[in-house]
């Protein structure tokens, strides 16, 4: 019996950490919706907005409430910067190129951040409290239950905004169709705007919940692989995707790290990664991309 | 354009070098190779090793890469299989160590073929991702296969010897790397004049065509994969008989993203381009250095920040040269040729 | 498969084609679909947009498998084949948009075509020794004096084929499919989007490579007066069939024909027009009137 309480736990831990996975894998697929570009530097935005509310927290001494939307908003500045000065000069240019400019700038990021604040890892200033949460019998740490409430609250809000308002629809049609959409009317460089806004504000707001339940160090960014290979598994292109493998890829990584062990975690995701590949390259709900002859 | 090129062969037309200063320079930069290490101290003879270590690699990714349009950022990892396999040789058997480089070339490339194996099925990023991921699970390998590689600890080598000789200081190791790293780039030019090298290219440009022209792309694909590690593994193990130490650690992913950078900023698909690019990316990181020494006295917490700007400079590298110069050092090389062929007519 | 001759003039392959019928999901892109290209002579397979020309096209080189019938190459059944298996035996073809390698000098792209006849392995292309050199010489040689001077490309032989135009590039392209020695030649709207003169060279070529070389050639086309001027023998595709097929005169005077092209109406008008004119360029207009 207690086995199974404690499995339950575990998968409810999983079930967090995957939802976090689900909204930094939402990041990649915004931005890959919109502009065609896998932004190998979610990672390191998501680390910079952990830092941005140390910054803001614990640096100015301001309460959550304001610094979590002003990382946010930093977060999504840095995209807007990021956007205009270094992707959209690459527009039309071969697609490695671009994710190479991504790594270049995840690099940059991370010194960036090592000069200002070092190296250390830091915990962040408490702000959700501590009293456990429990569900029935199972117990959850009431961090992870709140990171995957906010989670799932935000993702809600993307599919509705995603469904039925116009800039949703404009991002779907530009994703479909870039020239066709510009001849539509639409501002389509304001959607790669927007979209790079959103993706980078959503990984900084990620950042803060990672990194208010693990603390943050310079090398954070490496949870933007395992929300790389969501994405993959998903699909790149499928927000449900995002969701049902970020959720997937939390329980796994969890019964793997407590069941065979924390250094299992990785090798796990990945090996899952290359079997997905294999079996279906474009993800488990991606849009198959059709070469013609 | 150049006149006075005619040839009278096809031979001489289809040479590596096809005019007499290239081959004049050419004779230039082997004698100073040579003389290198007389002149150098043991500081940049560290580097140069280091340099044609990196050099190495570098060629061997710009093949799979630069010529063949597969993105690969595992070659750290497959580097890291041909420092192991040296290591263990070099630890349990009494084998030259020549031998063993070669060993190690050899694992790196199965362990290649293995790695290439997901590029039938997905091209490009899918591809480059793949590839990471099969550099975390080597990783993983090194850590926890501990009866070959000793876990965390690593493998300490003992130094390999040469007729009897231990090779432990850079002189010596500079003319055991320095030719290897010339056979392996001269391996690479002559494989871009033959029917190999144009498969490469052809895939790289428009793969289902190149189906049509009766070539395999899963046999060139494996065989570029196979021959950009080997290249790794060589590399690789070079490192090994260089530091002596292997970890898993000694790899890291980043190291992977060095080369790629390292091929980009020299210039990907030119041969000149890896051998610039490995040369300026290795060389990068010490010139800061300098720069950091320097700026000691007015900033005192200076050599504090020497990783964080290396890190920084580094990724400026490979955004700068992305936007600014795509076809990388190479073609300044070349726009400074043809410069000097049209100086003076053209000002 | 090394083995033909040199010249590769004796190799003419017969090419037959056999109840093929291909769907993708519920749509039927050709139903038992059955013609043959002899050796030697040139065929052209004609018919409107949406016909399934290309698709036929494409079974043939081994990208679409058939669901049902045969591709047969000298009696041998190569419906299963792979295209790289497909270029050893001798099948060459050009793509409706060029597919060349952009990046590549136009000699580097011919001599890709001899890809799949070489023998060149990675240790003798590494050392660039002995057969390896010898083998690239050879090639070097027949590239230049067989099939650069044969379709007069001798200028632009080391330029990069981007820099080439349109008419300049498709050359190119029968160029590389000749370096393939090919025993059937399959071009696909070798003169689509070329002006008059553009195609008289192309046409002029086609002609000369079925004389000299040899090869049996099968082309889909859409220019009529071409088809009309250098086929043997013309195979009209609508709508996934075959609709008519004989000499180039015959199959202008099948009322199936004209009706597939045109519509029904007045068959001598209609046919007047048909004799002229492309239905997709409708370049020479004038002449007719």
């Amino acid at each position: 019996m207690s086995d199974l309480l404690f499995f339950t736990e575990v998968t409810l831990a999983g079930l967090g950490s995957g939802a976090l996975l689900a909204l930094t894998a939402l990041a990649f697929v915004l931005i890959y919706k919109a502009t065609r570009v896998i932004n190998l530097a979610v990672g390191e935005m998501l680390m910079l907005g952990g830092y941005l509310f140390f910054a803001f927290a614990a640096g100015l001494g301001l309460p959550a409430f304001a610094a979590i939307p002003l990382a946010v908003a930093g977060g999504g500045l840095v995209g807007a910067i990021v956007e205009r000065g270094l992707i959209r000069p690459m527009l039309g240019e071969n697609p490695i190129s671009v994710f190479m400019v991504t790594i270049g700038l995840g690099s940059v990021l991370v010194g960036l951040v090592e000069l200002v604040w070092g190296t250390d890892p830091r915990a962040l200033p408490a702000f959700m409290g501590t009293t456990p949460v429990f569900i029935g019998e199972a117990y959850v740490s009431r961090k992870i239950a709140i990171a995957f409430v906010v989670a799932a609250v935000v993702i809600a809000v993307f599919l509705t905004l995603f469904r039925f308002w116009r800039g949703g629809v404009a991002l779907r049609a530009t994703a479909t169709d870039q020239a066709a959409a510009y001849s539509c009317g639409i501002n389509v460089p304001g959607v790669f705007s927007l979209a790079w806004i959103v993706g980078c504000g959503t990984a900084a707001g990620a950042g803060v919940l990672l990194g208010s339940i693990g603390g943050i160090s310079p090398a954070m960014g490496v949870f933007g692989l395992s929300a790389l290979v969501v994405v993959i598994v998903g699909g790149l292109d499928s927000v449900a995707g995002a969701l049902v493998g970020g959720l997937v890829i939390g329980l796994i990584e969890a019964w793997a790290g407590t069941y065979l062990g924390g250094e299992y975690k990785l090798v796990t995701t990945f090996g899952l990664l290359l079997v997905a590949l294999m079996i279906r390259p474009y993800g488990l709900f991606g849009t198959t991309e059709i070469e013609r002859l | 354009m150049q006149i006075g090129t005619a040839k009278h062969s096809y031979r001489a037309d289809e040479a590596l070098l096809t005019t007499r200063p290239q081959r004049l320079w050419m004779a230039l930069f082997a004698l100073s190779l040579c003389a290198a290490p007389f002149l150098l101290d043991n500081y940049w003879l560290y580097l140069a090793c280091l340099v044609a270590i990196n050099v190495a690699s570098a060629t061997g990714l710009n093949i799979l890469t630069g010529y063949t349009g597969l993105v690969s950022l595992g070659q750290a990892a497959f580097m890291a299989v041909g420092a192991y396999t040296v290591g263990w040789m070099q630890l349990n058997l009494p084998t030259p160590f020549l031998l063993n480089l070669l060993a190690g070339g050899f694992t790196a490339a199965l362990v290649g073929l293995v790695v290439g194996l997901p590029s039938l099925r997905v091209k490009g990023l899918y591809l480059a991702i793949a590839t990471i991921a099969a550099s975390f699970i080597l990783h993983f390998v090194f850590v926890n296969w501990e009866s070959v590689t000793n876990g965390n600890s690593g493998l300490t080598l003992t130094p390999a010897t040469f007729l009897g000789t231990p090779l432990t200081d850079y002189s010596q190791l500079y003319f055991v790397f320095v030719p290897i790293t010339a056979l392996m780039v001269l391996g690479a030019a002559n494989l871009f004049r033959t029917r190999i090298g144009r498969a490469f290219i052809a895939i790289r440009d428009r793969d289902i065509s190149a189906e049509v022209l009766g070539i395999s792309l899963l046999r060139t694909k494996l065989m570029s994969f196979a021959i950009s590690s080997f290249y790794a593994g060589v590399a690789g193990g070079m490192w090994a008989y260089f530091f002596r130490v292997v970890t898993p650690e000694s790899f890291p992913f980043v190291y992977s993203i060095f080369f790629l950078a390292a091929i980009i900023v020299g210039g990907m698909g030119t041969i000149l381009g890896a051998i610039l690019g490995a040369v300026f990316m290795t060389l990068v990181p010490e010139l800061l250095r300098f720069g950091i020494d320097w700026l000691t006295p007015v900033l005192p917490n200076a050599a504090a920040m020497l990783s964080p700007v290396r890190t920084i400079v580094f990724g400026l590298l490979i955004v700068g040269f992305l936007i600014f110069e795509p076809k990388g050092l190479a073609e300044i090389v070349q726009r400074t040729r043809r410069y000097f062929h049209l100086w003076p007519f053209k000002k | 498969m090394t083995g033909q001759s040199e010249t590769g003039a004796s190799g003419a392959a017969r090419l037959e084609v056999e109840g093929l019928s291909l769907s993708f999901g519920g749509l039927k892109a050709l139903s038992t679909v059955s013609f043959a290209a002899e050796p030697g002579s040139i065929t052209a397979l004609i018919g409107p947009n949406g016909a399934g020309k290309t698709s036929m096209f494409n079974c043939i080189s081994g990208f679409y498998h058939p669901q049902q019938g045969a591709v047969r190459f000298d009696g041998r059944d190569v419906t299963r084949m792979h295209p790289p298996e497909r270029a050893a035996l001798g099948f060459a073809r050009t793509f409706q948009n060029i597919a060349l390698f952009r990046g590549m000098t136009v000699l580097d792209n011919i001599k890709l075509g001899r890809h799949a006849h070489m023998k060149t392995n990675l240790l003798q292309a590494l050392a660039y020794w002995g057969p390896a050199q010898r083998e690239e010489m050879a090639l070097r040689a027949e590239v230049e004096e067989r099939i650069i001077d044969f379709l007069e490309i001798n200028h632009i032989r080391n330029m990069p084929v981007a820099a080439l135009s349109y008419g300049l590039q498709k050359r190119v392209e029968l160029a590389r499919a000749l370096a393939m020695r090919p025993r059937i030649l399959l071009l696909d709207e070798p003169v689509a989007g070329m002006n008059r003169e553009e195609t008289e060279d192309m046409a002029r070529f086609i002609l000369d490579v079925k004389e000299e070389w040899g090869t049996t050639i099968l082309m889909v086309e859409h220019d009529m007066g071409m088809v009309m001027d250098i086929s043997d023998h013309v195979v009209v595709l609508n709508f996934g069939q075959v609709i008519a097929s004989g000499l180039p005169h015959e199959v202008q005077a099948d009322p199936h024909v004209t009706e597939a092209y045109l519509g029904s109406g007045d068959p001598a008008a209609l046919m007047a027009r048909l004799r002229g004119e492309g239905p997709d360029t409708g370049r020479n207009r004038e002449e007719v009137a």
